[in-house]
């Protein structure tokens, strides 16, 4: 039986009208920003720290060091940003829309809070350009924000001066990588950058930036207004907090599920989404999206948190849970999947662009005996190995735990 | 073939700060305003002039990014969506169906011009597999017989 839990990302989803500014007020909404005036940054990154939230994007890097390094790094420099990953693309992962498109204000202050906490002068907000109701939600939020004081000069009396604005991406799924979306932010092609440095000291034009993903910043305003050791007794001793799970296949239930961390996979699948649909019958899993890792039944009871899966080799990513059924063609599916990588590596450098290339060309020999999988493990490790960005070190992670167990496509 | 006028252009850009971070927001609106869909030269030599950019980097930028269409599009746009989700749950049997039905030739534009077809990766709709959107609008779950009916109404 799981402890109850309060929601954080999704409190007032469907509750509200998210074009409203007054129905976010109304449901407790910049109660944090109020109190920030009574607090110092220091505090409040002391806050965040303690509460051990970590990054929700996917690398589950802790938030309040992130914001440590950025807040810390170049006190000479005139400006400091806040830039939100709103670029979601990872395959089964549609839980940052789900937050923008039912309470976008919700985000607008996490971002004040993060703005606060670092000192930043300017926030961004990247969305990718095809979710047309966030974009016009958000953009109708940050006007509001702005006709009423919560964005702008000197914001409720905290002493904080903030500008935000949108910018949209054009359909790369390379862009939701921070160093690239930073490129593609200044008005670029998205080739990713070399890192070090990384964005908490040089990031937007050579500023220290802090990026975070949309999940990430909504749990913010929560940290602050009800205190760090509230929500620090959600989730396991590791990781903390609640996490939206996205559920695709063919379960009963799909959808977007907030849920602490450290539940199981089964009591997810089983308890939250009803099991499987009539007919079908559960294999496995693959967690954390195109660049996730693949999960048999055999380890359905494993907790779904960042220490639990780590010691199994596996990850959570950005939550997306993606179930397999005996019905499903897994050759297929690892097809799509390393054609994705093809489709989206920008070609920047050789080892993913001819790696991607490879490894697609391998799982598309129409008789599954002769793919080699022994190719498939070693050219996604090299790619790993040698590749500039997340991208190309990404196959290698559907790649061998499908190896491991799954074995072939036979 | 339209293009979009000259003056209209410029009228659009002038909402842009003279400043680089602004070209791809400033690209959706200009191709989203063209009866075609797309960038042609005549967008691409204003955001030039407009940003203090050159050539190279303005097409770099258009031609990076799958959004952005350098060819003419039908009066409907289709994104079928292509991720390892949808394609599990039939995606590729509404791309065929799409095919063959709106006669889409080469330039991926049915032979009556009223639709151009586009897979995609990923439209974020996952949990109701298979997706397509139409210009702005998104269906999911879709079935042969869904779609008939949807694309009746274009």
């Amino acid at each position: 039986m799981m402890k109850s839990f309060p929601l954080i990302s999704l409190a007032r989803s469907g509750k509200v009208n998210p074009k409203s500014i007054d129905d976010y007020i109304k449901t407790g909404g910049f109660e944090a920003i109020k109190k920030l005036s009574t607090l110092s940054p220091e505090t409040v990154l002391d806050d965040i720290e303690k509460s051990g939230l970590r990054g929700r994007g996917g690398a589950g890097f802790p938030t309040g060091l992130k914001q440590r390094f950025t807040s810390s790094s170049c006190l000479s420099c005139e400006k400091r940003f806040v830039v939100c990953n709103a670029d979601e693309g990872e395959p089964g992962t549609f839980k940052d829309r789900m937050i923008m498109e039912t309470d976008p204000f919700l985000l607008i202050e996490g971002m004040i809070i993060a703005a606060f906490a670092i000192k930043a002068t300017n926030a961004y907000i990247y969305i990718r350009g095809e979710y047309y109701t966030s974009i016009e939600n958000l953009e109708n939020g940050i006007k509001q924000c702005y006709d009423r004081g919560f964005l702008g000069k000197n914001i409720l009396n905290t002493g904080l001066n903030l500008e935000m604005e949108l910018f949209k991406g054009a359909g790369s799924y390379l862009c939701g990588e921070e160093l690239t979306l930073l490129e593609s932010l200044e008005g670029k092609r998205g080739y990713p950058r070399i890192k070090p440095p990384f964005p908490a000291e040089k990031g937007l034009w050579g500023y220290p930036t802090l990026v975070n993903n949309v999940e990430t910043f909504s749990h913010l305003p929560f940290i602050v207004t009800h205190g760090y050791k509230e929500y620090a007794k959600i989730g396991t001793t590791e990781s903390k907090g609640t996490k939206l799970f996205c559920v695709s296949g063919n379960v009963n239930k799909t959808g977007v599920f907030e849920l602490p961390l450290g539940i199981t996979l089964r009591e997810l699948i089983f308890d939250i989404c009803g099991g499987m649909k009539n007919g079908f019958e559960y294999k496995g899993a693959l967690l954390g999206g195109a660049a996730g890792t693949f999960a048999d039944k055999s380890i359905i009871d494993i907790p779904l948190s960042y220490e639990a899966l780590k010691k199994e080799g596996l990850t959570l990513g950005s939550g997306a849970v993606i179930v397999v059924d005996d019905k499903t063609d897994l050759k297929k599916m690892m097809k799509s999947i390393l054609h994705f990588f093809k489709h989206e590596s920008c070609g920047k450098c050789v080892p993913c662009r001819i790696g991607t290339k490879l490894l697609l060309d391998e799982i598309s020999k129409q008789n599954p005996a002769k793919i080699d999988m022994n190719f498939l493990s070693q050219e996604s490790e090299y790619m790993a190995k040698t590749s500039l960005c997340p991208l190309g070190q990404s196959p290698v992670l559907p790649i061998k735990s499908y190896i491991r167990f799954f074995k072939n496509f036979q | 073939m339209q293009s979009l006028n000259l003056n209209l252009i410029n009228e659009i850009l002038k909402k842009y700060p003279q400043k680089k971070e602004y070209l791809i927001n400033a690209l959706h609106e200009l191709q989203n305003s063209h009866p075609h869909k797309y960038i042609d030269d005549t967008i691409m030599d204003a955001c030039c002039n407009h940003f203090k950019l050159t050539k190279s980097q303005v097409y770099g930028v258009v031609t990076y990014y799958t959004m952005f269409n350098t060819k003419p599009q039908g009066l409907n746009v289709i994104y079928v969506c292509n991720s390892p989700i949808c394609s599990n749950m039939g995606s590729e049997n509404i791309y065929d169906f799409l095919k063959q039905k709106l006669k889409i030739n080469n330039d991926n534009i049915s032979i009556d011009g009223k639709f151009s077809l586009q897979k995609v990766e990923c439209l974020g709709r996952c949990g109701k597999a298979p997706s397509i959107m139409i210009n702005r609008d998104i269906f999911t779950g879709m079935t042969i017989e869904k779609i008939e009916e949807i694309i009746s109404k274009y």
